[in-house]
C-alpha cells in the first residue's frame, strides 16, 4: 500500500481506499469472530439471539468505518466541538427523557433504534479534546490556565453519566480525557495533582453513587462478605476462570456458563465464558490480538503528520484499551465491577457501532496521515 | 505494565489457582443424591416372604410444566379426589418450592387410579406418576409382632448416615425390622446429577445403584403363626411355639395384634387412640413383655428342687385334705374335698396344691428361685425381638431389698403354687418347659435362621447348648407326671388330650388368681369365673410338649382372664401342638435343629 502519495486532500476515493490498512481489519474481524462463537456459546449453542445480530451490526459497522475512514479528517477537526456538544445535549435529554433499562437512565429512543449518548460522547470528547489541544500553542499546554477548558470539556460528560448512572463509561470518560491530556504534553505531575485532587473529591462523590454502585465497590472490597447476592457474580466469574485452566473445557463445554451460574455472560463477563472454554490459551489470544490492535493504533499515530490526526488516534486507542483493560481486570476481581462491555465481544449495539466509528476515524488519521493541518486551520475556516 | 497486570492475573487465577477453581466450579455443577436401597425381605423358615417391598404410586405435580394450574387441578379433581385441604397444601408448596420441583399431590394410589390418571394424561399438563418402594407385610396382623414395623426417621434418631435425612426413608421400630434393621437396610447408591445455578436437574452423570438388604430367613412358621392368631382369635392371649432342642421358634404370637403395614402410611391420630386406649394393649408383645403368675406351670420347678435338693423322694405322699393350716391362716387347694393321698407324679397329674405347699414349705424359697432361674426364669432370655421382660423369681435377699421386709412363710406356699411374687412371660415358659424334656440341656430361643447376602448365607452357627447338670432321674418323674396330665383319667388335661398316634403331648394346666380370694368370699361360695367382671377372672395357662415320647417341640399358652388353665388353655395348647406337628412333621429331626437348609421347601 506503500506506493507514493500525492496531497491526501487530492486523493480521490478510489485512491483513499487502498490506503486503508487492510491487515487492522482483518484483526478487527477477527476479534469480532471471536465474539460471534462465544454469542453462538451463550445461548447454548444457537445463532439466536445474539450471534446473528450480533453479525449484521460488525457489517452496518464495517460499512461505517470504511465511510468515515475516506472523510478528510479536516472535516472532522471542523465540526469537533459541534458533535460534542450534540453529545452533551443528547446526554442531558437521556436526563430528562430517556429509558431505564437496567437500574439506569442510558438509552434515548429515537424510534428506530435505541441510542446511547453516553458511548457517542466517549468518541466526541476524544475529538473535541483533540481539536483543543491542536489549535493552542505547545507552550501554552504546560499553563494551568489553558487546562481549565478541557477539563471542563471532560467533566461535564463525566458528571451527566455518573448521575445516570454509568459509572463505567463515567471512569471511561475521565481516564481517556486524562490520557489525552499527557499525550498532548501535559506535564505527569499536574496530572498526579489532579488526580490527588479526585482522591480528595471521593468522599464527596460517594454520596452521589446509587445504592447498588456503593454495594458492588465494597462487595469487591470483600466479595466473600455477600457470596449469595453482590458477590455472587464476581465469585462465580473466578470460579469459571480459574476452573478453565490452560486450555479451557472446551467449546460450548463450559459449565458455568452454560448452568448459568456465571451472571450476564453474553455481555460484561463474555470474557469469562471465553477464559473458561479456551482457558488461559484462550485468554491470552484474544488479549493479544486486542494488544496488536493497540500498537496498530499507536503506530498510525505517530505516522499522523497532523497534530489533530496524532491526538485523536492515540485517545481513540486509549479508550479501546481502557475499554477491554477495565472489563477484563473487571471480571478477573482485580478491579470492581463497573459495567464496562468487552470491545467488539460483548453484545451490545450502540457500542459495536461506536467503536467502529472510532476506528473509523483511526483509519482515517491513517488514510490522511500525511496531511498537515496548520494550527489556526479550523478556526480560519470558521 | 497494566498488560501485565492482566496476564498475571490470569496465570494466576487459571494455572496457580486452577484446582481450587475446577473444585468449585464441579460443586456447584454437580449435587449428589443418595437413593436409597430397597429393604431387604424377610421370609420364613419355609422360604415365604412375610415382608416385602411393594411398588408404590405417587402423583406429583411439576408447575413450570402446566400452563394453567387451576384449571389441571381441576381436572384431575375429576379423576382422583383431592378434598379442600390437601388442595390448599398442595397449592401452598407449589408456591414454596421452585418451579421444577416436583410437588407431591397424593401418595399411596391403587391401580385404579393410576390407570385414570394415565388415561387423562393429555388434560393432564405437568401430572406424573412415580413409584416409590414401601414396605408389605402381607400376612398383617398375624406376624405384627415379631416383624415389628417401618416408620419414618424420628428426630432422635438423626444420626450420622446421610440415608436417614431422607424423607421417603424408614427404619425398623418394633419386632426383628429393628433387632436387625442395620442389615436390612443395605448400602445406599448414589446418584451425581449435573445441576444448573437455579438446581434444575439437566441429567444424570452418573448412578451407583446401591447395595440392597440382606435378607433375612425367620424360623418362624407363616403358616403356623396364621392359624394359632386365628385360634386365638377375640381373646387376650398369647402363644410360643418352640423346638426343644434348636431354640427354633416357631410361631410367636400375641393377640389382639396390630397391622405393621399401617405404621408405613402414617397412622391416622384415630388408629393410634384406638391401638393405646384398647384394654386388650395390641401393641403389646404379650408373649415376650406380659408377665404372668405362672400357677400351677410353676410346680415342675417346685418339684425338682426338692428332688435335686435331696428333701423329699418322688415316692413320699402327703395327705391332702383340701387346704392347709399355717398359723391363722388357711391355704386352700383348687380342689375343695382334696385329693387325698398323693405322690408326686400323682400331684403334678391333678395339680394339688396342698402337696405342692407342702414340699415348697419343707424346700425353702431360696432353692426354688435357684432351681427357676436355672430354667431361664427371672431373666431375659435374650430372643432377638426388643421390649423382651424379665419376669420376677423372688428369694428372701431380693424380698429385703426391693419391699423391704422379711420373707414370710407364708410366701414360700404361694411361691410353691406359682402365685405370689413369682411372675414370668410365656416365652420364658416355653423355654422351661423345652429344658424340662430335652434332658435339662439350657436351650435359649431365637426367631432368626440366618441372614443372606447374595449366594453367601450368614447361618447361625449350629446350637452348643450347655447341660443344666440336672439327674436325668429328676427330670423323669418330673416328665412323667405331666405325660399323666394330658393322657391318664385323673390328669387336669386329659380331656384336651391328642388321640393321634404318635403325636401325645404331655404338659402341665395353670391357673393363675388375678386377685386374692378373701375368706369372706370363700365362705360365701366362690363365684365362677363367668361370673366375675372381666377383668378379676383368672389367667388361664398351658405348657405342653409333643410327641410325648421323644418331645420336639413345646407350647406355652397364656389366656388372659380366660379362666380355669385345664378348660381354655389345654385344649388350645392341644390345637397348636397338633397342627405345629401336621405342618412340621414331615421335616427330619435334624432340619429343625438347623442342619439343613430349611428355608426354601421344595
Amino acid at each position: 500500500m506503500a506506493v507514493r502519495r500525492s496531497d491526501p486532500s487530492e486523493m480521490r476515493l478510489s485512491e483513499k481506499f487502498w490506503q486503508v490498512s487492510w491487515s487492522m481489519i482483518l484483526l478487527l474481524c477477527l476479534v469480532a469472530a471471536v465474539g460471534l462463537a462465544m454469542l453462538y456459546s451463550a445461548a447454548n449453542g444457537s445463532w439466536e439471539p445474539w450471534a446473528t445480530r450480533h453479525v449484521i451490526r460488525f457489517a452496518v459497522g464495517m460499512v461505517i468505518l470504511l465511510s468515515v475512514a475516506v472523510v478528510d479528517i479536516r472535516f472532522w477537526l471542523r465540526y469537533a466541538y459541534v458533535f460534542y456538544f450534540v453529545s452533551l445535549f443528547l446526554l442531558a435529554a437521556v436526563e430528562i427523557m430517556g429509558i431505564t433499562g437496567m437500574g439506569a437512565q442510558r438509552w434515548l429512543d429515537l424510534g428506530l433504534f435505541q441510542l446511547q449518548p453516553s458511548e457517542i460522547m466517549k468518541v466526541t470528547l476524544v475529538l473535541a479534546l483533540a481539536r483543543y489541544f491542536h489549535s493552542i500553542d505547545l507552550e501554552d499546554v504546560g499553563k494551568i490556565t489553558y487546562l481549565i477548558v478541557p477539563l471542563a470539556l471532560i467533566l461535564a460528560p463525566a458528571g451527566l453519566v455518573l448521575r445516570q448512572p454509568d459509572l463505567g463509561t463515567a471512569i471511561l470518560l475521565l481516564f481517556g480525557g486524562g490520557a489525552l491530556f499527557l499525550l498532548a504534553g501535559v506535564r505527569l505531575w499536574k496530572l498526579a495533582f489532579l488526580f490527588f485532587g479526585a482522591l480528595a473529591v471521593i468522599p464527596v462523590a460517594w454520596q452521589f453513587l446509587h445504592g447498588y454502585q456503593k454495594k458492588r465497590i465494597l462487595v469487591f472490597l470483600d466479595p466473600e462478605s455477600d457470596p449469595l447476592d453482590a458477590g455472587y457474580h464476581i465469585m462465580q466469574s473466578k470460579i469459571a476462570l480459574g476452573s478453565g485452566g490452560i486450555f479451557g473445557k472446551g467449546f460450548l463445554q463450559g459449565s458455568q456458563s452454560h448452568l448459568n451460574f456465571l451472571p450476564e455472560k453474553h455481555t460484561d463477563f463474555i470474557f469469562t465464558m471465553l477464559a473458561e472454554e479456551f482457558g488461559l490459551v484462550g485468554g491470552l489470544g484474544l488479549i493479544g490480538l486486542y494488544l496488536l490492535l493497540v500498537v496498530y493504533g499507536f503506530a498510525i499515530a505517530l505516522q499522523s503528520r497532523s497534530h489533530f490526526g496524532r491526538l485523536a488516534a492515540l485517545g481513540l486507542t486509549t479508550t479501546f484499551f481502557l475499554y477491554f483493560f477495565i472489563n477484563i481486570a473487571m471480571v478477573a476481581g482485580l478491579i470492581p465491577v463497573v459495567g464496562v462491555p468487552l470491545p467488539l465481544v460483548s453484545y451490545g449495539g450502540t457500542a459495536m457501532l461506536t467503536l467502529m466509528f472510532s476506528f473509523g476515524i483511526i483509519m482515517g488519521v491513517y488514510v490522511h496521515r500525511d496531511q498537515r493541518i496548520g494550527r489556526r486551520w479550523a478556526s480560519q475556516v470558521e | 505494565m497494566l498488560f501485565s497486570a492482566l496476564v498475571g492475573r490470569l496465570y494466576y487465577l487459571q494455572i496457580t489457582e486452577a484446582d481450587r477453581y475446577t473444585m468449585l466450579a464441579e460443586d456447584n455443577r454437580i449435587s449428589l443424591r443418595l437413593l436409597p436401597p430397597p429393604r431387604g425381605r424377610i421370609v420364613d423358615r419355609h422360604g415365604v416372604p412375610i415382608a416385602l417391598n411393594q411398588p408404590n404410586y405417587r402423583a406429583v405435580l411439576v408447575s413450570e410444566l402446566t400452563p394453567d394450574l387451576g384449571a389441571t387441578l381441576s381436572s384431575l379433581e375429576n379423576v382422583l379426589p383431592i378434598s379442600e385441604r390437601e388442595r390448599r397444601r398442595i397449592l401452598r408448596e407449589i408456591r414454596r418450592k421452585r418451579s421444577f420441583v416436583p410437588v407431591t399431590i397424593k401418595e399411596n394410589l391403587d391401580w385404579d387410579d393410576v390407570a385414570r390418571i394415565e388415561v387423562n394424561a393429555p388434560s393432564l399438563p405437568g401430572v406424573s406418576i412415580e413409584v416409590g418402594q414401601s414396605r408389605y407385610y402381607p400376612f398383617a396382623e398375624a406376624a405384627g409382632h415379631v416383624l415389628g414395623y417401618v416408620a419414618a426417621v424420628s428426630e432422635e434418631e438423626q444420626g450420622a448416615d446421610p440415608l436417614l435425612k431422607l424423607p421417603e426413608f424408614r427404619i425398623g421400630k418394633n419386632g426383628v425390622e429393628k433387632t436387625y434393621d442395620l442389615a436390612l437396610r443395605g448400602k445406599a447408591g448414589s446418584s451425581h446429577i449435573e445441576v444448573d445455578a437455579l438446581g434444575r436437574v439437566i441429567r444424570e452423570l452418573e448412578r451407583n445403584e446401591g447395595q440392597s438388604g440382606q435378607e433375612l430367613v425367620l424360623t418362624i412358621d407363616s403358616g403356623l403363626q396364621d392359624y394359632i392368631v386365628h385360634r386365638l382369635e377375640g381373646l387376650s392371649a398369647s402363644a410360643v411355639v418352640m423346638d426343644t432342642l434348636s431354640g427354633e421358634v416357631l410361631a410367636l404370637v400375641s393377640t389382639p395384634g396390630f397391622d405393621p403395614n399401617a405404621f408405613n402410611k402414617g397412622l391416622s391420630e384415630e388408629t393410634w387412640r384406638n391401638l393405646v386406649s384398647n384394654s386388650r394393649s395390641p401393641l403389646v408383645n404379650k408373649s415376650i413383655s406380659g408377665q404372668y403368675a405362672p400357677g400351677s406351670t410353676f410346680k415342675m420347678m417346685v418339684a425338682l428342687a426338692a428332688l435335686e435338693g435331696g428333701i423329699i423322694t418322688p415316692d413320699q405322699r402327703f395327705l391332702c385334705e383340701g387346704y392347709v393350716e399355717l398359723g391363722d391362716s388357711w391355704f386352700h387347694c383348687w380342689k375343695e374335698k382334696g385329693h387325698g393321698s398323693v405322690d408326686m407324679v400323682s400331684a403334678l397329674q391333678q395339680s394339688c396344691d396342698v402337696y405342692f405347699y407342702e414340699v415348697a414349705r419343707r424346700t425353702g424359697i431360696d432353692r426354688i428361685s435357684e432351681m427357676a432361674r436355672r430354667f431361664g426364669m427371672g431373666t431375659k432370655l435374650g430372643i432377638d425381638i426388643p421390649s423382651e421382660r424379665d419376669g420376677l423369681i423372688p428369694t428372701r435377699d431380693w424380698k429385703l431389698a426391693v419391699i423391704g421386709s422379711s420373707w414370710q412363710l407364708g410366701e414360700t406356699l404361694l411361691a410353691g403354687i406359682g402365685q405370689g411374687y413369682v411372675l414370668s412371660t410365656p416365652l420364658q415358659l416355653a423355654v422351661m418347659t423345652a429344658r424340662l424334656v430335652n434332658g435339662g440341656v439350657a436351650v435359649e430361643p431365637h426367631v432368626t435362621h440366618d441372614l443372606v447376602e447374595g449366594e453367601s448365607a450368614l447361618r447361625r452357627p449350629d446350637p452348643a447348648f450347655p447341660d443344666l447338670g440336672i439327674s436325668s432321674a429328676s427330670l423323669a418323674v418330673v416328665k412323667k407326671g405331666m405325660d399323666a396330665v394330658a393322657n391318664t383319667p385323673q390328669g387336669t388335661a386329659f380331656r384336651a388330650r391328642i388321640n393321634e398316634k404318635g403325636k401325645e403331648m404331655g404338659g402341665k394346666t395353670g391357673t393363675a388368681q388375678v386377685r386374692r380370694i378373701s375368706k369372706w368370699e370363700r365362705e360365701s361360695g366362690v363365684l365362677k369365673n363367668r361370673q366375675r367382671p372381666w377383668e378379676e377372672r383368672d389367667h388361664a395357662l398351658f405348657v405342653g410338649y409333643a410327641p410325648y415320647q421323644n418331645p420336639r417341640f413345646v407350647v406355652s399358652v397364656v389366656v388372659e382372664h380366660g379362666g380355669g388353665g385345664s378348660k381354655v388353655a389345654a385344649p388350645l395348647g392341644r390345637d397348636i401342638l397338633l397342627e405345629t406337628q401336621r405342618r412340621i412333621g414331615g421335616e427330619g429331626q435334624t432340619a429343625v435343629a438347623g442342619d439343613e437348609p430349611a428355608r426354601r421347601d421344595g
